[in-house]
């Protein structure tokens, strides 16, 4: 029996001062253990999802619920949602400049387990993962993102998925601006953590990333919501006709 | 006595910093300042003539100088209300067993005698207006080095002293330096010989700790030919109702390729007028470098400043301002080149809180005949609520063609953005805005010592507490 992890329903979203919502009715529900793929052309609405799941303040939702693991997180800050289990890798990671990646995780991963660790051993904890991900030990005491390439901050992000071990993570374009070779290794990151209890949402334009990190569902988002399901071959399937032909579909119907 | 203020630091500053002891001074001069208040204090302290006299021309010209007309509103500063002189006790302790008792409970609460055992060669610790603790270890007085308070200096270098003495900042510098010359009581003296190297921070804690004193120590560091030492004053006080004043004067001459570098983290409460003058001149390939961190205080006037006399000499000036509700931070630096192939960096942070504001005031001064002289400014101000206020005085004066002059100022507030990325790891509201702010003074806190660094941390973490929903 599957057990659903992230519900999403009937989600209505938009900018405090405007007229049209971002999110139209948007539902998703998404397993433990599963592997979501989620693709769109431009302006579709999935990085908004992305912000929305993850708590930004800057929108207002209308209508609709978000239960992960069963509770409503709607009404709950950033910060708990991450406690909880939740993670986003940015699109665009900040930069924060004179806080160190090893002072920052550091606290974050208290935070998430709720327990103390001595600096020491979490600079081991550190070391490790940066290495899986092929990132230099010198990058713990450098600035959080500051003066990074698109490509580091990218596998950045996966290192910290990789300390707080969140129960689901959203990769929003983590694919996007890496090079092959980049994406190999993030990837790597990324399969390295699947588990029957762990589930992704990986949002793309391309499915490039998803030749390596296989998803179980693929789905098609347009104009705020979800149009079209399908498996793996789905996304092959876009690759060849474009977005356009999920439109002509949808108006055939 | 007056109830303590309840203030926008939490609990937790209160129960460190925010407390004062029932210590009775032996002696106290009545409130407000005359010619008679500025003659017991010379009488109190035995002093020679040339000292009493020297008080008492400075009285003469406080008098006739106006307040400033410029910067911080000093308005509801009354110099009938403060009591000018205080002595505590008889004589100074010169170990820690001749402390009383209720002393060393305040420097307890500090921390003072576990850094001491940590991390401290020599402590002057100034409790009210008298240094009541005083070590220096004795590899130094083996190498000449002298580091006594500066009442001390005056009976016992008398001839040091009066060579140097209010010569970098002159009675009729400002009115505050000509009141600070009239009635100034403890601060440090440093004679640092040729050559010596002193590589443990001297250090020195103050504290008001009578309602209404004021603080007006005094502070001369000489640091001879090639000769290297770095003092560290850090300052809390406790919370009163009434306004007090701080005014210290502090005096350095680093001489030929010698070295100084002077760090203050200071924390006054909230109600004190913190107006400070600091100057140091440098000699041929000398080195002078000011670290400045001020957090506490109603209005802060302090611009400490270098003069870079003769060719090849260097100074820095690293300065963190946090203004929260209610207060002004008026801070900066001045540089003047008078010499060729003189160099020079201010450095500016700033942070405002709440209806705190932050003003950046600064000069650069090249002479002409300075040639090949180069200087850099950079302010950079943080504003963390819409009512917060930074503003910026550049002042730059050059007379001379051949010079490089680099400025560059910022305002840029805690984007919303960088907040939810934090907090998207899990980090709480205030603990996201607390690592951002630590983010941003880092380049002061790279050059404290560490417990200091540690300090200023919390400090800022304190005044942080409860700011954010």
């Amino acid at each position: 029996m599957k057990t659903p992890l992230l519900e999403i329903k009937d989600l209505w979203v938009k900018l405090p001062d405007e007229e049209t919502s971002i999110l139209q009715g948007f539902n998703l529900t998404i397993n433990e253990g599963e592997t979501h793929a989620l693709m769109g052309p431009n302006g579709s609405g999935k990085s908004t999802l992305a912000k929305i799941l993850a708590g930004h303040p800057g929108y207002e939702v209308t209508s609709g619920e978000i239960l992960f693991k069963g509770e409503e997180i709607l009404e709950m800050e950033p910060d708990e949602r991450a406690r909880m289990g939740f993670f986003l890798a940015f699109q665009y990671p900040m930069e924060v400049p004179g806080v160190t990646i090893a002072n920052f995780l550091r606290l974050a991963y208290q935070r998430r387990f709720n327990t103390e660790v001595k600096f020491l051993q979490f600079h081991g904890i550190l070391m490790k993962h940066l290495k899986a991900l092929e990132m230099e030990p010198t990058f713990a005491n450098r600035s959080l993102n500051e003066g990074f390439s698109g490509g580091e901050k990218k596998r950045l992000e996966i290192v910290q998925m990789s300390v707080l071990q969140p129960q689901m993570a959203v990769l929003d374009e983590t694919d996007s601006g890496l090079d092959i070779d980049a994406l190999k290794i993030v990837s790597k990151g990324v399969n390295a953590m699947r588990s029957p209890e762990r589930s992704f949402l990986v949002i793309t334009h391309y499915q490039r990333i998803l030749n390596y990190v296989e998803p179980d569902v693929v789905h098609v988002m347009m104009d705020g919501r979800i149009v079209k399901t399908g498996d793996r071959s789905l996304s092959v399937e876009l690759e060849q006709k474009g977005y356009e032909w999920v439109r002509g579909e949808l108006v055939g119907v | 006595m007056a109830q303590p203020q309840t203030l926008d630091f939490g609990q937790d500053y209160q129960a460190k910093y925010g407390f004062y002891d029932t210590i009775e001074p032996v002696f106290q001069t009545e409130k407000g300042l005359t010619r008679r208040v500025v003659e017991e204090i010379s009488y109190q302290k035995d002093e020679p003539k040339w000292m009493r006299d020297f008080r008492l021309q400075a009285y003469e010209i406080f008098l006739s100088k106006p307040m400033p007309s410029w910067g911080p509103d000093l308005s509801t500063l009354s110099f009938e209300d403060i009591i000018y002189y205080l002595k505590p006790m008889d004589k100074q302790g010169r170990s820690w067993d001749e402390v009383p008792d209720e002393i060393k409970n305040t420097f307890d609460r500090l921390g003072i005698p576990e850094w001491e055992r940590k991390f401290l060669a020599g402590v002057g610790a100034q409790y009210d207006s008298e240094v009541v603790y005083h070590n220096l270890q004795e590899q130094w007085s083996s190498q000449g080095v002298i580091f006594v308070d500066t009442d001390t200096a005056v009976r016992e270098y008398p001839e040091l002293v009066q060579e140097y003495f209010g010569t970098i900042i002159p009675p009729d510098d400002n009115k505050f330096a000509a009141l600070n010359s009239a009635v100034w009581s403890g601060g440090s003296f440093v004679y640092v010989p040729a050559g010596v190297n002193v590589d443990i921070p001297l250090q020195a804690y103050f504290r008001i700790n009578a309602k209404n004193a004021g603080q007006f120590e005094r502070t001369l560091i000489i640091v001879e030919e090639g000769a290297f030492m770095h003092y560290v004053e850090g300052c809390t006080a406790p919370i009163y109702t009434t306004d007090a004043l701080h005014s210290a004067v502090v005096e350095i001459i680093v001489k030929k390729g010698g070295r100084a570098r002077y760090t203050t983290i200071q924390n006054w409460s909230h109600d004190v007028y913190n107006l400070v003058t600091k100057r140091a001149v440098a000699y041929q390939d000398a080195v002078m470098e000011w670290i400045d961190g001020n957090i506490g205080s109603k209005v802060t006037m302090k611009y400490p400043s270098i003069y870079l006399m003769e060719p090849g000499a260097r100074g820095e000036v690293v300065s963190v301002a946090f203004a929260s509700d209610g207060q002004h931070q008026d801070t900066g630096g001045k540089v003047v080149h008078v010499a060729p192939n003189t160099s020079s960096r201010i450095t500016s942070k700033s942070i405002s809180k709440g209806t705190g504001r932050a003003t950046y005031r600064g000069l650069v001064k090249v002479y002409e005949g300075a040639e090949n002289s180069r200087c850099n400014v950079e302010c950079d101000a943080l504003l963390l609520d819409e009512n917060a206020k930074t503003d910026t005085y550049p002042y730059i004066e050059i007379e001379e063609k051949d010079v490089t002059i680099g400025h560059e100022a910022r305002v840029s507030k805690v984007s919303d953005e960088q907040m939810f990325y934090l907090q998207s790891r899990g980090l709480k509201k205030d603990e996201a805005l607390t690592l951002i702010i630590s983010g941003f003074i880092e380049p002061l806190a790279k050059e404290l010592p560490m417990e200091y660094a540690v300090e200023l941390n919390r400090l800022i973490e304190l005044e942080m507490e409860g700011s954010v929903g």
